[in-house]
């Protein structure tokens, strides 16, 4: 039981809003000491993982090609895209790249994608230009809610299309703890029983978007 | 042929020159700590095989003193300013969009390439290998065309990279913490919790104790990967599929997506939900999950609704 102590640092810390980083340390600190592990295996084991999982943070050699590009104007240039065409609202579009993130990551293709490669110079702007186009007043408040719906489009199309993929991590994973109590299960039944949450998704989040664009098209008295 | 240790060591680069870069800008108060903390990400990234375990550890605890003490901070300014981005933008626009999509461009036909023609790269991790080379392709594109003053990619990517700050590593400490967390056996105990919690001989009690839990303990590690093998050994195994008779594939397949939900609502998943509010600048850092709240709860009750309906 003592070593759930590390789960209600990282509550509390959360909570709290200290440094995450410092509330990540204290909490395999604290969580090492309680399973009797001492400091310096504590730490290599840490430094290990550390090192194992690198890959995490490869995805920011984006940032100077998007630098470059935004600095001659990419995001304008998407506003004025979606300025152009006539029948680009914003749950349309917003709903158009749910199912377009679905599609690729249900082949496999999920780092095509993503918050530094498209999100910010492609989407988010897209995004704003079609909620300006119905709303010439739009509040600093509004404009923050279509940016963090379109990081969250991108995350539930990531999320409920990646699963249909046979090769993806977590279906290996699934039919590597079934082997291990003895079921040998084909990949593809995984990949099968994750169409219907797919469709679900697809349908609750679209059925989300269409609701905000109807909130955004509405006048706000700025704040 | 080419690996991973390739993209490493462009990532080793990059982060190596933001660092010597911030640290030339004065305008920027925390530029010492800034250098301090892009370096050692770079030490990190190139030569992090070389240091030990105990050398990674102590590398990430000088991470966390010059984050955790506030010694990192982007500088004012710097951006081009707005009627100048709109008068390059009616000149350059269509290419600059096409020079955006060289990366998933690239990225999409290596993922196929490097998988069919074996020997070029390791085909294992073709597509972050494909994403580095298509980041190569757009940057040369991109300078042969627009021809920048030479440093203004990293000096932009660099300004990008300290907006985002210390969150730029949080997604790899939490995979930290939770290899932490396995070897204290955190699952296990919170497993047994779990169990003791479902009403004997109720079907749908021990279903939406499974659903629940997959989402919850996600929520709490972060990862619906480090919480499945613990609710299936606590509830799925025992229960839904050995007492109960349900189909493992459904059990397991659903019981994931279950847990997906949990990610869509915990900043635990740092790199889905926190850096990208950092990167889009929003004033409210929970500002995604709370957009993605509304969707992550219906979509947990139709999971395990859809697991009572056709696991058995």
């Amino acid at each position: 039981m003592l070593v759930l102590i590390g789960i209600l640092i990282i509550i509390a810390g959360f909570l709290l809003r200290f440094n995450p980083l410092l509330v990540i340390m204290a909490s395999a600190l604290a969580t090492g000491l309680a399973a009797g592990l001492d400091i310096s295996a504590i730490i290599a084991a840490f430094g290990k993982a550390f090192n194992d999982t690198r890959y995490v943070s490869i995805v920011w050699i984006v940032l100077p090609v998007i630098g470059l590009l935004e600095a001659y104007g990419l995001q304008q240039h998407a506003r004025t895209l979606i300025g152009r065409m006539k029948g680009a609202t914003l749950g349309r579009l917003l709903t158009s790249y749910l199912l377009l993130r679905q599609a690729m990551a249900a082949v496999g293709l999920t780092s095509v994608a993503g918050h530094p490669q498209t999100v910010r110079p492609l989407v988010a702007p897209m995004a704003e230009a079609a909620a300006e186009a119905k709303n010439d007043a739009l509040t600093d408040d509004q404009r923050e809610e279509v940016k963090a719906f379109s990081a969250a489009t991108d995350n539930i199309g990531l999320f409920f299309g990646e699963d249909i993929f046979l090769a993806i991590g977590s279906i290996l994973l699934m039919k590597g703890v079934l082997e291990g109590y003895g079921y040998q299960i084909e990949p593809l039944h995984f990949s099968l029983w994750a169409i219907p949450t797919a469709i679900a998704a697809f349908l609750i989040h679209g059925f989300r978007l269409r609701r905000l664009e109807r909130r955004m098209a509405k006048k706000e008295a700025s704040a | 042929m080419i690996t991973l240790g390739f993209v490493y060591v462009l990532a080793g680069l990059t982060f190596a020159l933001f660092a010597i870069l911030g640290l030339q800008d004065r305008s920027n108060p925390k530029r010492f700590g800034n250098a301090a903390f892009w370096g050692l990400l770079a030490l990190s990234m190139l030569a992090g095989d070389r240091l030990g375990d105990f050398g990674n550890g102590l590398l990430v605890l000088a991470l966390v003193a010059i984050a955790g003490t506030g010694q990192i901070g982007r500088a004012p300014g710097g951006d081009v300013p707005a009627d100048v981005q709109t008068e390059r933008a009616a000149k350059h626009g269509p290419f600059l969009l096409l020079v955006a999509l060289i990366i998933p461009a690239v990225a999409l036909a290596g993922t196929f390439l490097f998988k069919w023609v074996p020997g070029l790269a390791d085909p294992k991790q073709a597509t972050l290998i494909s994403l580095a080379i298509g980041v190569l392709i757009a940057l040369a594109v991109g300078m042969a065309r627009l021809k920048p003053p030479p440093l203004l990619p990293l000096q932009q990517g660099r300004r990008l990279l300290d907006a985002v700050g210390w969150a730029a590593i949080l997604p790899q400490m939490l995979a930290s913490l939770g290899a932490v967390f396995a070897l204290a056996g955190v699952g296990e105990v919170v497993g047994d919790l779990v169990g003791t919690t479902i009403p004997e001989g109720s079907l749908f009690g021990a279903t939406l104790a499974f659903g629940l839990g997959m989402a919850l303990f996600t929520m709490v590690m972060g990862n619906a990967f480090a919480a499945f093998p613990v609710m299936l050994a606590a509830v799925g195994m025992p229960l839904l599929i050995k007492q109960y008779g349900g189909d493992p594939a459904v059990v397991a397949a659903i019981g994931m997506l279950a847990g997906f939900c949990g990610t869509l609502m915990t900043p635990m998943a740092a790199n889905f939900n926190l850096v990208p509010a950092a990167l889009l600048e929003l004033k409210n850092p929970y500002g995604v999950i709370k957009a993605q709240i509304g969707t992550a709860l219906p979509l947990l009750a139709v999971n395990i609704v859809f697991i009572w309906l056709f696991a058995f």
